[in-house]
């Protein structure tokens, strides 16, 4: 179980997705080591004008630690954390650093990976990054060179969009839930357009309990069940077939997704479950 | 003849040719499409199973954007014993061999080619599900 202190930061913040083969040589010892290196290869990258943060000259500092909290179990590795703060150069000494881009790497029940990986090989699939893409870019390129890896935005199909909002929807949740929602966009019309279907939490998960046979386990079925039916009420009112158009974002209190591999957390109690998912979709791409 | 759905218009029976071939489309970024065709199913005369019928999903080239789970494809394949071709209509050269497929499975249905019969394409099938 996970100390819910140490992963708040993790909450409600939208990570972008990507998929990461495993890393050859890394070393969990070496953190600092590679906080400088890295560090140092970013001073170098904006020497050249690469890295294109206009205005403020900031010095950029960089940490890595590990979250022994984050993994599903003893076959995982634990969480790695890249925090990149900016200091600026502003004379008052007081100023705190501040936090510009945080990027994590993951595995939570990802056995299946590392099960079938060679020595030396350390297997965290799944990397969360939050901040401007010119960092994402700059920490990625320094992990391939670094460590022979390679990263892939991880995309969420309709199919796998509409297994998190019946999973999601189905959760427990003590406090007053937000509105479960999917949005849809229609294809082949001259100007987009998007379609937002909100149901009330407390319907979603009613609905979900009686497609549900077994508790704890989901199948494809019960999960075509569910939107079966979201879509036949949405025809019957107003008379249009969803299932025609395609799924891009679904909501609900647990956690949000949107097609182009982008999540959000909201409950902590969750979180396991969340990744767990995230972990195993970020392994189907690799494989 | 292109339909959206079965059964077609009993109005121009009469008048319309023989029916050699019947392909189910499948888009693979639309669940609809997959119920539109699983309801029209029932209104195919059991006889087209002998070859007859065959289920061409597209747009397989966006796995990203796969609203349909290929199992429950692959299952309709087998329980109406018609073969699955995949293909990606937004690609020409893909677009262009996948009509060759059917035009020669169509000629095969019509009878055109001697020795062969649409039977065939059911022992072709039955063969690699005994692997």
């Amino acid at each position: 179980s996970v100390d819910p202190q140490k992963t708040a930061f993790l909450l409600c913040k939208a990570w972008t997705l990507y998929s990461v083969t495993p890393l050859y040589g890394f070393r969990r010892g070496r953190l600092r080591q590679y906080a400088r290196l890295l560090g140092a290869f970013i001073a170098a990258e904006k020497q050249k004008g690469l890295a294109v943060e206009v205005g403020v000259e900031l010095d950029i500092k960089v940490a890595l630690s590990s979250l022994a909290d984050l993994r599903g179990s003893e076959l995982d590795q634990a969480a790695l954390l890249v925090q990149l703060s900016s200091r600026s150069q502003a004379p008052s000494r007081s100023s705190e650093d501040k936090l510009v881009w945080s990027g994590w790497f993951c595995s939570m029940f990802g056995g299946d990976l590392s099960e079938n990986v060679p020595e030396d090989f350390t297997c965290l699939p799944l990397f969360l990054t939050h901040g401007a893409e010119t960092y994402t870019s700059l920490v990625g390129s320094w992990f391939q060179k670094t460590f022979d890896c390679s990263f892939r935005r991880l995309a969420i199909s309709p199919l796998n969009l509409s297994w998190m909002v019946a999973m999601w929807a189905g959760c427990k949740l003590d406090r007053a839930a937000s509105a479960v929602e999917l949005i849809f966009s229609v294809p082949r019309l001259s100007h987009p357009l998007d379609i937002s279907y909100a149901i009330h939490p407390e319907d979603a998960k009613a609905l979900w309990d009686t497609v549900q046979k077994t508790p704890g386990e989901i199948t494809q079925e019960e999960v075509d069940i569910f939107m079966d039916c979201l879509y036949a009420h949405f025809h019957r009112h107003f008379k249009i077939h969803l299932s025609a158009a395609k799924l891009v974002k679904v909501s609900t209190a647990v956690a949000s997704a949107h097609c182009d591999g982008i999540v959000k957390i909201l409950h902590s109690q969750y979180l396991p479950g969340v990744l767990m998912l995230l972990t195993e979709l970020a392994i189907s791409q690799i494989q | 003849h292109l339909a959206a759905s079965l059964p077609l218009p009993s109005e121009r029976d009469h008048l319309r040719p023989r029916i050699d071939l019947v392909v189910f489309m499948i888009d693979i970024k639309s669940k609809y499409s997959l119920k539109n065709v699983e309801t029209s199913l029932a209104y195919v005369d059991a006889r087209f199973f002998l070859g007859k019928v065959c289920f061409l999903v597209t747009g397989v080239g966006r796995v990203n954007a796969c609203s349909i789970e290929m199992n429950a494809v692959c299952k309709l394949g087998e329980t109406y014993c018609s073969p699955v071709l995949f293909c990606e209509l937004e690609l020409e050269g893909v677009r262009a061999a996948t009509a060759q497929r059917l035009l020669q499975m169509l000629r095969i249905c019509a009878g055109h080619i001697p020795g062969v019969s649409a039977l065939s394409f059911v022992s072709l099938m039955r063969s690699s599900n005994d692997d």
